[in-house]
């Protein structure tokens, strides 16, 4: 079975709020596209919108990469999000729920990592965090 | 960046959140409501997100802001139409909205907010007891 996708994916910058709303929304249309369910399509969203906002709150801004992606037989959507900013200088602590190193909730982190199938990153202090998501149709 | 308009029914401030909201308009509506209960004297506030499509943390923040601003004006807040899959995701994620009173649409915010809703709960108590015999 071979279908073509009309968008594959996109690169977007993150450099202000509504910039937040650009990826959230390009995240959206893929999930939709790789026919992820109602709750599936609105757990990643949020995800997607907590990184996006830490790359541009902590990362002092950076770039986000959405693209569908194949596992097997499944489809999903990938969520890459990178900036180069301080990184963080301990992961552990930052992925702990309630830890806050601004005046935020201290969900950002360590509650996309709950809503996602699939969540990595990767931080160096001094050179920049990259976090990757992604999710597939069940 | 959009305004939300905040509309005015006899006590209540309405408020039907139909954009894509940008942090930068959460926090201008949460200023604006503010300063709209401590003008009109409003006593309640009905926070529609029935048009949004996710709850993330800085938007659950400011509902939970927004009820305790209010509470300390002598307004109360009720947040109704949340879909179900945001109810599910904000959960997940760890937001429990503590503090907030919600409803599942307008009507039922509005009956929760009407001064003698009270009363009306005793009148339908004493029927559900009268029909139990």
């Amino acid at each position: 079975m071979t279908t073509t996708s009309p968008t594959t994916g996109t690169r977007q910058p993150v450099r202000d709020d509504s910039d937040v709303v650009r990826v959230r929304q390009a995240v959206r249309r893929l999930a939709q596209q790789a026919r992820l369910s109602l709750v599936d399509q609105t757990k990643l969203v949020t995800a997607a919108s907590e990184l996006a906002r830490n790359t541009l709150v902590h990362g002092g801004g950076g770039e986000a990469e959405v693209e569908l992606v194949t596992s097997g037989l499944r489809t999903g959507v990938r969520a890459v999000f990178s900036d180069q900013g301080p990184g963080i200088a301990d992961l552990d602590l930052a992925l702990t729920d309630g830890w806050t190193s601004g005046g935020g909730l201290g969900l950002g982190l360590s509650g996309s990592r709950r809503l996602v199938e699939h969540f990595a990153i990767d931080t160096t202090p001094g050179v920049g965090t990259r976090v990757e998501i992604a999710a597939w149709a069940r | 960046m959009n305004e939300v308009p905040i509309l005015k029914i006899g006590s209540t401030l309405l408020v039907s959140i139909q954009v894509e909201l940008q942090d930068d308009t959460v926090l201008q509506l949460q200023e604006d409501l503010a300063a709209r209960i401590t003008r009109t004297g409003a006593r309640g506030v009905i926070i529609d997100i029935s048009g949004l499509e996710i709850v993330d943390s800085f938007i659950g923040r400011m509902l939970a802001s927004v009820a305790a601003v209010s509470r300390v004006l002598d307004a109360r807040t009720v947040v109704v139409g949340m879909r179900p899959a945001v109810a599910i995701t904000m959960v997940e994620l760890g937001l429990g909205l503590h503090g907030v009173q919600t409803a599942l649409d307008v009507d039922r915010g509005l009956a929760l907010l009407s001064p003698d809703s009270g009363a009306a709960e005793d009148v339908l108590l004493a029927a559900v007891e009268r029909d139990a015999g």
